[in-house]
C-alpha cells in the first residue's frame, strides 16, 4: 500500500509532472533551489495535515457543503505556515512573497482532499499528503536547479536564509553571473524547462512500455 | 426533515471547524507576532546601518522619524518615515525614501542617506522590479552601480552631471537598459530637492 502510494506520488500521479496541479507556484517561485525547496516543504506541510484532518471527519462531511469545509481547514493551515515562515526567516518569506498565502488556491491540495482524504483512512491519508507532496518538490526543486544554473550560474543561492548566515559557503558559483542565459531566469524560461522535464519523462515511460 | 437535519449538521460542522481554527490561529498569531516584528525592526536596521557606514550616530534611529505626507517630488502615494540620525542631539543624517515611478517594469523604492550638509552619505534599492541581468544592476547585490551616488549633491555637482553618459551626464550605465538608471538617477535629485525645500523639517 505504502509502495504504491509512494510511486503515485513521486512518478505515475506526480502533481508536477502528470497531474499538472499547481503550476502557478510551480513556475513562478522556481528561480532557484532554494524557493523551490521551501515552498515545496510549505506544500508538504500543508497537504499533510489537510489531509489527516478531513480524514477522520470525512463521514460527517456533507456531500453539498464539502468544498467549503475542505477551503475552510485547508485555508486555515496555510495562515499557520505562512505566520510561521514569517517569524521564521524573513529574508524567505520576502523571497516566496505571494505564493505562500496562494497554497490555499493550488488546486493540487484540494484535489488530494477531494479525491483521496475524503475517502480513505486517516494513515494512508498521511502517506498520500506525504508523497503527492514529496512528488511536487522534488520536481520544484529540479526546475530550480535547471533554471539556477542556467540562467544565473549558481546552486543553493540564498540557502543561508533557511538554516543562517553560517552556511553562505554552501552557493555554488558555476560561472560568472553576467553570463547567464537571461530567458531561464524569466517566466517563459519556467514553461521551457517544465515541458523539458515532462518530455523526459514521458520518454522514459515510453522506454519502458517496448 | 431529513432536509433540515443536512442543513443542521454543514452549519454545526463549519461552524465547529471555525472555531477549532480561529483558536489554533490566534495561539499561533500570539506566539509569532513578536518575533515577526522584531524581525521586521532587525531587518530594517540592519538595512539603515548599511548606508549609514561609517556615520557617528547614537540615538535609537528606529524611534527617531518624522512622518512625510504624499509629495511630487518622492512620488510617495502614503505618509512615509524619513528617520534621522544623531549625535547627542546633533543632526547627522537623515534618511529618506522615495519612489522612482518611472522605471522599466513597475515602481522602484530608494532609500537615501543625506547628511547635515545635504550631501548623499548613500543611496540603496530598497524593492525593484526591473529585469533580472539587464536593469537590476541598479542593486548593490548585483553591482556597485548605486554608490555612485556617494558624496553628490545638488550644490557641488553640475545639473548636466545628474545624468548617464549617453545623456551627457556622468553616469555610468548598460547598453540596453538606461530607463532604469534614468528614472533613479532622477528619483535621487528630487530627493535632495526634498531635504534642501524642507530642511526645518528636519531641525528638531
Amino acid at each position: 500500500m505504502i509502495k504504491d502510494q509512494f510511486h503515485d506520488g513521486m512518478w505515475k500521479q506526480n502533481a508536477g509532472l502528470i497531474q499538472l496541479l499547481g503550476l502557478c507556484p510551480t513556475l513562478a517561485v522556481t528561480v532557484n533551489v532554494t524557493n523551490g525547496f521551501a515552498l515545496g516543504v510549505a506544500t508538504i506541510f500543508v497537504m499533510i495535515l489537510s489531509n489527516i484532518s478531513i480524514s477522520p471527519i470525512r463521514q460527517l462531511v456533507p456531500e453539498a457543503a464539502r468544498v467549503p469545509i475542505f477551503i475552510l481547514v485547508i485555508a486555515g493551515l496555510v495562515t499557520i505556515v505562512d505566520l510561521s515562515i514569517n517569524a521564521l526567516s524573513r529574508p524567505l518569506y520576502d523571497a516566496l512573497g505571494i505564493f505562500i498565502p496562494l497554497i490555499v488556491t493550488n488546486c493540487i491540495v484540494l484535489a488530494r482532499v477531494e479525491a483521496f482524504a475524503s475517502k480513505n483512512p486517516i494513515l494512508p491519508s498521511f502517506y498520500d499528503g506525504l508523497f503527492m507532496g514529496l512528488g511536487l518538490t522534488l520536481v520544484l526543486i529540479i526546475l530550480g536547479a535547471m533554471r539556477e544554473m542556467i540562467g544565473n550560474g549558481t546552486l543553493f543561492q540564498n540557502l543561508h536564509f533557511l538554516i543562517g548566515d553560517d552556511y553562505k559557503f554552501l552557493t555554488i558559483q558555476l560561472f560568472n553571473s553576467d553570463h547567464g542565459f537571461l530567458l531561464a531566469a524569466l517566466p517563459p524560461g519556467a514553461f521551457i524547462a517544465l515541458s523539458s522535464l515532462i518530455l523526459f519523462m514521458n520518454w522514459i515511460n515510453q522506454k519502458q512500455k517496448k | 426533515m431529513s432536509e433540515y437535519k443536512v442543513i443542521f449538521k454543514t452549519v454545526g460542522l463549519i461552524s465547529l471547524l471555525g472555531l477549532i481554527f480561529a483558536i489554533s490561529l490566534s495561539i499561533v498569531f500570539e506566539n509569532s507576532y513578536p518575533i515577526i516584528e522584531k524581525n521586521k525592526s532587525d531587518f530594517k536596521k540592519k538595512l539603515l546601518d548599511q548606508i549609514l557606514l561609517g556615520v557617528d550616530y547614537n540615538n535609537n534611529i528606529l524611534e527617531s522619524f518624522i512622518e512625510i505626507e504624499a509629495n511630487e517630488l518622492l512620488k510617495n502615494k502614503h505618509p512615509s518615515k524619513a528617520y534621522i540620525a544623531k549625535k547627542d542631539g546633533q543632526l547627522k543624517a537623515v534618511l529618506i525614501e522615495s519612489i522612482a515611478p518611472d522605471g522599466y517594469s513597475g515602481e522602484i523604492f530608494i532609500l537615501t542617506a543625506i547628511d547635515e550638509n545635504a550631501e548623499i552619505i548613500g543611496s540603496r534599492i530598497i524593492d525593484h522590479k526591473e529585469t533580472p541581468g539587464l536593469g537590476d544592476y541598479i542593486d548593490q547585490k548585483k553591482s556597485d552601480w548605486i554608490l555612485n551616488f556617494n558624496q553628490m549633491s545638488l550644490a557641488k555637482t553640475y545639473d548636466q552631471n545628474w545624468r548617464v553618459i549617453k545623456d551627457q551626464g556622468t553616469f555610468d550605465y548598460k547598453a540596453g537598459a538606461t530607463i532604469t538608471p534614468r528614472a533613479v538617477i532622477k528619483s535621487v535629485k528630487n530627493t535632495l530637492t526634498f531635504f534642501n525645500n524642507h530642511r526645518d523639517l528636519f531641525n528638531d
